[in-house]
């Protein structure tokens, strides 16, 4: 290994010397206490090393020792329900070696090494079989919720020279032989590992042409995520951009979630880390934290850890994917990763782009955003998994303009983007129905319309409504509202039933938190007709004061507490009670 | 220890608080230096940078006078430490925790590291235990927890230190007998400030539970870097060590940032917004993620900071940047201090983000949130009324309408208005509350469940107590 020396150390940047033969992106351990650190750049024979860890303390001359590997993530049974910091130690395991503080220079392993877990094998897969990276060599099953499939890990290819049987086994031991051909022969064990910056690697990518059904009303009807797709939530301080980001790990239909949180508050991700192991997967009943990973390198960590949060996450959702699930990760957030980006491109003193950013920041963004898709995954049985990505986005002073958020949109499908002003008048979720944006509407109106035939059109009329509205509100303020025509008023009045009666959703109501899609359909069913139908009676002369006055539309403003095995007769009942009262009132106008 | 001690006799440059020094092996970075002075002064100072042949060192108090012939700076081999001990309590100390009410100096029970070190976000209590303020405001609709982290956002010329020095005075954990201390740090505040502060603290007669730091704006500015950092570590360990809830009050944290502006530029690194460093998000996290609970211990540091929005813009980079660290914000509004009312909350604008948590039955009443909802929103409902209002006269508005102005205005001056000296329990709070919500018709208050109503409605409650 090559050992060299400290020569300068400008916080999380250490320059050491005597270090030819590293490569870029090497993990080097740095100094007496040995702490974990990346090389980002060599010249000549000095290497630029970002630190994960505080420096403090550290000497000129100390050494430095280059590992030969690149930052790998251990990946296998015993990665649910954890939480590791951005370098993949459990800091809960931390917690029991070094107490409640987080101590540098601690070295544990990711996966519990001592663990046996019950490994059933492939009965499909025999001794002399060619085996491919990917290919199914047994399960374990991980968590009630989570059936872990153990496969042959990316760049083995070979025979299989011997497999082992069902059986108790640690992710250190043994469960099968592969020759590579030379006489070569490699290990299988339950756990490998892959570097984190790497993408891993599947066989071909699919279109998203399927939703991820979050149960958000206003994510799945207005501006829907694929499986596979890429998001970006960007709002300003207040405005609910992390409980947003915490319902949809909560909610979403996925077999996995991952949940980073990268240089935000340690409360929060205490509450996330509760919440989770209190809180039921709604399909099976069983605490989501069995199907949830969690990443947690809070602003107060080091910062340059807030990259390998980022790099970690997804690769701890590719290696699920691989396996045929539907992942989701959200990242909160990436405006501290691309914080730490710039500290660190300061101190190399390179060139600086927009606002101090570093030029390569889109390609870097990039980089982590291409990871997401829909694939048809390596090895046998055939099988497809998706990786969803949403990222947080936190703009200074809510504008959108600066170079993370603009960056982050030249990459992303579905634009969440959140509104201080909502959050301010108490609209959860704060998200802007005139910014937002959803490129995935088309691909994905083909499932929606398969289930519910005016998904599209519904999903569109809502927002003409609400794009009308936003217009005859500068009028209003201008002359007040009497000054509008009553077809106006109706339409302000249906605008405002979209808004509150479906748009707003509470993620802390026990069955509002979370809405089925037929449900969310439903819902706008009913307020479309409703205002539909009150045109009707308006254009037949009847006064806009008696449509107001109808006692639906206090029943419609309750739909959302009516559960979801209750809806479909509730809706019927809704849709008659409008249809008959509208219709009693233009009958009784006419008789007037 | 002291053959750890290294001493370099010349200094390369000195210009704004930095002093470049040859290198000698050895130099620990982030490790505290002496510089004496040619006057014979001494000064404490940190490595910022070092490399082999150059070591970059922030000198505290400045580099003026400094004589970089004469100047000599002893290398002490440790990162910087501060004495702390249980006997700070009472006591008024500088910014580097050096005695400064004539007092003896403390002895040491432990030396420790002003950086602190980060909890483990796994070893994490959420905090959800209820602090009464007794200020309506702040209990009944921004609930502060402990371990919390609640600014104040202000303005110049408006009474966040009143405000504060309230909180301090009045502040308790209900039905607990459990010991409770209060850190308080001046950075850069005017004399007069520090002087109020102070004396509104002596004149609670509790001044045995308070450890106060000043640091005027006479004072070094390089000091105000660490009197943040002296404060919260004084904080942890009476915190930590001796299982006390403390209460961190710091004013004004724009000062500080101020202070980080002007040593960024000194070090000549590319500004970020407004010439603030571009890490001063992480910066200012690593003394805002000082708050919280840790499983397992009795303890509890809250902070409570303050400071000034430079021309009352809520997203100039200090606010903004502490918004989105902190759970939470009080905003004080200028036009409701205009109005004459105390404190001037902007209800609308504010937000405790733990609130939810540390409410309810068994910790506030049970009737808390959902009247907390409701007035929000008859109060937001009410100021649009106003605004409309202005332009199209009150006559056009329907009764429904009068009444929700009416209640606005008696909002503000019945419900956030309150003396400086009053103290209101949080039944008092939510029983004003109550009485304003009682002047709208019962079927508005939609967010609240009707066995509340029923149970709280002061309609109903006087039925009851009249049979």
């Amino acid at each position: 290994m090559v050992k060299g020396r400290i020569w300068r150390i400008s916080g999380p940047l250490v320059v050491a010397e005597q270090m030819h033969g590293s490569m870029v992106y090497e993990v080097v351990y740095v100094g007496e206490e040995r702490l974990i650190g990346e090389i980002i750049g060599m010249q000549g024979d000095r290497a630029f090393i970002q630190v994960y860890e505080d420096t403090s303390g550290l000497r000129v001359g100390e050494p430095v020792e280059g590992s030969g590997d690149l930052l790998s993530a251990e990946l296998g049974p015993g990665i649910l329900g954890r939480v590791f910091d951005g370098l993949q130690r459990p800091l809960s395991d931390m917690e029991l070696i070094v107490g409640p503080f987080v101590e540098r220079g601690v070295k544990l392993p990711s996966l519990p090494r001592d663990k046996k877990w019950v490994f059933r094998r492939n009965t499909n897969l025999r001794v002399g079989d060619k085996v491919r990276p990917g290919d199914v060599l047994g399960t374990v099953k991980e968590t009630e919720l989570v059936l872990h499939k153990i496969m042959v890990p990316p760049n083995v290819h070979g025979t299989l020279v011997e497999v082992a049987g069902d059986g108790d086994y640690t992710v250190e031991d043994a469960i099968g032989y592969v020759d590579v051909g030379g006489g070569r022969k490699v290990e299988l064990k339950l756990m490998h590992r892959w570097p984190v910056r790497k993408p891993r690697p599947y066989l071909s990518r699919l279109e998203p042409t399927e939703p991820l059904i979050i149960g958000q009303r206003v994510l799945d009807m207005m501006f829907p995520i694929a499986r596979g797709g890429k998001a970006a939530v960007p709002g300003g301080f207040g405005s609910g951009k992390t409980v947003l980001l915490q319902t949809m790990t909560k909610w979403a239909r996925t077999q996995i979630n991952i949940y980073v949180g990268c240089g935000e508050r340690g409360n929060e991700m205490a509450d996330a880390l509760h919440s989770f192991l209190k809180l039921k997967d709604p399909e099976s009943g069983r605490p989501l934290a069995e199907k949830a990973v969690f990443i947690a390198n809070t602003s107060n960590m080091p910062v340059a850890a807030r990259e390998t949060s980022v790099f970690l996450g997804v690769t701890i959702g590719e290696y699920f994917r691989d396996m045929g699930y539907d992942v989701l990760m959200v990242a909160d957030s990436t405006s501290r990763w691309a914080e730490a980006m710039r500290e660190i491109s300061a101190r190399l003193e390179e060139m600086p782009g927009e606002e101090g950013f570093p030029a390569y920041l889109g390609s870097r963004l990039a980089e982590f955003y291409e990871r997401a898709g829909r694939v048809k995954c390596a090895g046998s049985p055939e099988r497809t998994g998706s990786l969803t990505i949403v990222g947080a986005v936190s703009p200074p002073g809510a504008d959108f303009s600066e170079p993370v958020t603009q960056n982050t949109l030249r990459y992303i499908g579905t634009l969440i983007a959140l509104d201080v002003a909502l959050a301010n008048r108490r609209h959860f979720p704060a998200i802007s129905w005139l910014i937002s944006y959803s490129l995935y509407v088309e691909t994905l109106a083909r499932w929606w319309e398969k289930r519910f035939p005016n998904w599209k059109a519904m999903r569109d009329e809502a927002l003409e409504i609400l794009q009308r509205e936003n217009e005859l509100m500068e009028i209003v303020r201008l002359v007040g509202p009497d000054a509008l025509p009553d077809s106006d008023k109706l339409l302000l009045d249906a605008a405002r039933m979209i808004r509150e009666d479906f748009l707003q959703q509470n993620a802390f109501h026990p069955i509002d938190a979370y809405c089925p899609p037929e449900k969310t359909v439903g819902m706008m069913e009913v307020i479309l007709t409703f205002y539909h139908e009150a045109r009707k009676a308006l254009e037949a002369g009847v006064p806009l004061e008696k449509i107001r006055a109808l006692p639906v539309r206090a029943k419609i403003a309750r739909m959302k507490e009516v559960e979801y095995d209750k809806f479909p007769s509730v809706k019927k009942e809704l849709l008659k009670e409008i249809h008959e009262s509208i219709n009693s009132l233009i009958g009784g106008g006419a008789a007037a | 220890m002291s053959l750890s001690v290294k001493e370099v006799r010349k200094a390369l440059s000195a210009k704004g608080s930095l002093l470049l020094v040859e290198a000698i092996p050895g130099i620990r970075y982030g490790e505290v230096v002496e510089v004496t002075l040619g006057t014979g002064e001494t000064r404490l100072g940190q490595v910022i940078d070092v490399s082999r042949d150059v070591a970059v060192i922030q000198v505290f108090g400045g580099v003026s006078e400094v004589n970089t012939k004469a100047a000599r700076v002893r290398f002490r081999g440790e990162t910087l430490r501060i004495p702390v001990s249980l006997d700070m309590l009472g006591r008024i100390f500088d910014g580097l925790a050096r005695p400064i009410d004539g007092g003896p100096p403390i002895l040491p029970e432990d030396w420790a590291d002003i950086n602190g070190a980060p909890i483990n976000p796994a070893s994490r209590e959420p905090p959800s235990e209820f602090i009464e303020t007794g200020i309506s405001a702040i209990d009944g609709l921004f609930s502060i927890v402990r371990g919390q982290k609640l600014p104040i956002f202000s303005g110049a010329g408006l009474p966040h230190n009143r405000i504060a020095a309230q909180i301090v005075r009045q502040a308790r954990v209900r039905g607990k007998g459990e010991k409770f201390a209060v850190v308080f740090a001046a950075i850069g505040v005017t004399y007069e400030e520090a002087y109020f502060f102070m004396e509104s603290l002596r004149r609670t007669g509790n001044i045995e539970n308070i450890v106060a730091f000043i640091n005027t704006a006479a004072s070094p500015v390089i000091e105000r870097i660490a009197i943040p950092r002296v404060a919260l570590t004084t904080a942890e360990f009476l915190a930590w060590k001796y299982g006390m809830h403390v209460l961190v009050v710091m004013t004004d944290m724009t000062n500080y940032c101020e202070a980080l502006r002007e040593l960024s530029a000194a070090r000549e690194e590319i500004p970020g917004r407004r010439g603030y460093p571009g890490y001063m998000y992480t910066d200012l996290a690593t003394i805002y993620e000082r708050a919280g609970r840790i499983r397992g211990k009795d303890g509890s540091v809250t902070q409570m900071p303050i400071l000034t929005m430079p021309d009352d813009d809520i997203t100039h980079p200090i606010p903004d940047l502490t918004g989105y660290i902190t759970e939470g914000q009080i905003v004080l509004s200028r036009d409701l201090h205009r109005k004459g009312i105390y404190p001037p909350v902007d209800v609308l604008l504010s937000l405790s983000r733990l609130m939810k948590d540390g409410v309810g039955p068994g910790k506030t009443r049970e009737d808390h949130y959902q009247v907390f909802m409701q007035l929000i929103a008859a109060y937001t409902e009410g100021q649009y009324l106003r605004e409309l209002s202005a332009i199209v006269g009150t006559e056009s508005l329907s009764e429904r309408d009068k009444k929700y102005l009416a209640f606005a205005d008696l909002f503000e001056r019945r419900f956030i208005n309150q003396g400086e000296y009053e103290r209101r329990t949080i039944e008092q709070t939510l029983d004003i509350g109550w009485e304003l919500l009682a002047t709208l018709p019962e079927e508005e208050l939609k967010l609240i469940s009707v066995e509340n109503i029923k149970k709280y409605h002061p309609k109903y409650r006087r039925k009851s107590k009249g049979e």
